[in-house]
């Protein structure tokens, strides 16, 4: 109590020292830059809506042993089949008696493993492309451009197929694959955005400071393309969850019994007229994963638009 | 060639494109800024008065003639050393600053670029000179007005200590009442820190009023250099000045 009559009344809350228009310090100006960008995301429901999904699909991720009913992998040939609700199951078993609920709650784990990585990776390959072929210019952009159109004269799927088949089927190399199928969008919207930077006046005022192009592309342009990045990307997790689930379905992803949800809609498509929930669960799933991410990826492009915030 | 001078241009062209498509931006330019002294240059839109800037600070691709700054003449490639001697300001305040970055990240990335120690120190000491308040430290560009803007590109040219200023119309984005104070703080940091401008502006009064010595262009070439004494008496040989002269006496 003696600490609250010792404390001068005009000591800031939270949300004041967040807000303020006259930080202190850099760190504050930074946080509240995001407290800002937090609050306009906040108010978008959709997004609110899809970012809750996501953030449960990683806390089941993340404690997949404490909340699976049973292992995913312990098969019940008696009870193979069950219609859901049925025999304690309660998504159903499938051709092995395996409980589906289980398998899809380890599932998100292979799942959030290749959305990660591949968020990680393809990204970061097309920034270093395009931001590069957009600032440099001259040959280096000719040749990385003519290559980026090569990749993108490919359908997505196909070559995705063609990676993984030549280097072996299994998650990572799934992984690999996608990320070697899908950077060359990435790289055109770099490359975009770097064109529309390098000649602003805020470059050359730096370029007359004395600072090289690495500095110019890593300090300057970066920071003004990843917002548009992360929107892109997110809007494309859908497609990766996608691609993933049917390198799974063909057999090429995740290796049975490993509980992947493409691989299980795969499984599941021999039973599909007469036991429908083996094939509509993880459909269900991928598809309420798929609809959070874009959910979210309009929220973000909201956010983090530069021609709006800009101003 | 004497020690004195501050930049020195003989016979410089600078062009755009190449063959059928080539432009002539500036054609047979040369004048000389003593240390010290400021030189204005006026014109249209389109006269070549803003690229000859760009050449002198190397933006401009394709120029010709000799370029020499404080004695040294320049090739193509500008070091370190130029941008410590020489700095520019915009004429766009809301272009030239890092949408993304504070106005301290631009400052002390300023001063790190060019190995200075005493970052905090030197921001204080250069946001009082610019007459910006130190709430205005940690700030970003859109939470600032134009004439603030300014203020920090200003302050961003001079951090660094330079001894020669480019201006490319430094108030002509700015209100009428900002740009007057925008143009004193100009005048009071030249005789503070004894700099040499080059400023370029299609206003007549804003470059009389800051300038000694004023050229005139049109169409790419420099038609007429007369002090800024002739200019207030309105004694111009060049028929086109005079007709500058009486559209900015009509004007007043």
């Amino acid at each position: 109590m003696s600490m609250d009559t010792e404390l001068p009344q005009k000591r800031l809350t939270l949300h004041e020292w967040l807000t303020t228009e006259t930080p202190a310090s850099r760190r504050q100006a930074r946080v509240s830059a995001w407290y800002r960008s937090w609050l306009a995301f906040r108010s978008n429901p959709m997004a609110m809506f899809g970012l809750g999904i996501l953030l449960a699909l990683i806390f089941i991720a993340l404690f997949a042993p404490l909340l699976a009913p049973q292992s995913p992998f312990t098969q019940d040939l008696g009870a193979r089949l069950s219609p859901p609700g049925k025999g304690g199951y309660i998504l159903g078993s499938d051709s092995l008696g395996r409980d589906i609920l289980s398998r899809l709650i380890y599932g998100s784990r292979i799942t959030l493993y290749i959305v990660s990585m591949v968020a990680l990776m393809a990204p970061i390959v097309g920034l270093f492309v395009g931001t590069a072929a957009g600032y440099l210019g001259g040959w280096l952009d000719i040749t990385l451009m003519r290559i980026t159109d090569i990749f993108l004269a490919f359908p997505k799927l196909i070559l995705a197929l063609a990676f993984v088949s030549a280097l072996g089927a299994g998650i990572e190399n799934a992984v690999l694959a996608i990320v070697l199928t899908s950077w060359p969008p990435y790289a055109r919207i770099a490359r975009a955005e770097t064109l529309t930077i390098r000649n602003a006046d805020f470059i050359h005022a730096i370029k007359l400071q004395g600072a090289g192009a690495l500095r110019i592309i890593t300090r300057h342009i970066w920071p003004l393309c990843i917002s548009s990045l992360v929107i892109r990307v997110t809007l494309d997790m859908a497609g990766i969850i996608l691609t993933a689930a049917g390198l799974g379905f063909l057999g090429l992803g995740a290796q049975p019994p490993s509980p992947e949800w493409g691989a299980m809609i795969s499984a599941g498509r021999k039973f599909i007229l007469d036991h429908w929930w083996v094939a509509t669960m993880p459909g269900l799933a991928i598809f309420i994963v798929s609809l959070a991410f874009n959910l979210l990826g309009d929220g973000l492009r909201d956010v983090l638009d530069p021609k709006k915030s800009s101003k | 060639m004497s020690t004195g001078d501050g930049i020195e241009l003989e016979h410089v062209n600078v062009w755009f494109g190449e063959g059928k498509e080539r432009v002539d931006a500036v054609i047979d330019a040369g004048f000389t800024i003593p240390l010290g002294k400021s030189f204005g240059l006026v014109g249209e839109s389109g006269s070549g008065k803003s690229t000859i800037l760009r050449a002198i600070t190397g933006l401009a691709p394709s120029w010709s003639g000799m370029i020499s700054v404080l004695g040294n003449i320049l090739g193509r490639e500008r070091d370190k050393e130029f941008y410590r001697t020489v700095q520019m300001v915009f004429q766009d305040p809301y272009a030239s600053l890092h949408p993304r970055q504070t106005v301290d990240h631009v400052l002390s990335e300023a001063l790190s670029l060019h190995g200075f120690k005493d970052v905090n120190d030197r921001i204080i000491q250069i946001l009082d000179d610019v007459g910006l308040n130190q709430s205005f430290r940690f700030r970003w560009p859109h939470q600032l007005s134009g004439g603030q803007r300014q203020r920090v590109a200003i302050a961003r040219a001079l951090i660094i200590e330079p001894t020669i200023l480019l201006l490319d119309e430094p108030t002509s984005a700015l209100d009428v009442s900002v740009q007057a104070e925008i143009l004193n703080l100009l005048t009071r940091l030249r005789a503070e820190r004894k700099l040499t401008y080059l400023m370029v502006s299609h206003d007549l009064a804003v470059v009389g009023h800051m300038c000694s010595k004023i050229a005139v262009m049109n169409g790419g070439e420099i038609i007429e250099i007369l002090t800024v004494e002739d200019l207030r008496a309105l004694k111009a040989s060049q028929p086109y000045t005079r007709q500058l002269l009486d559209a900015s006496v009509q004007e007043c």
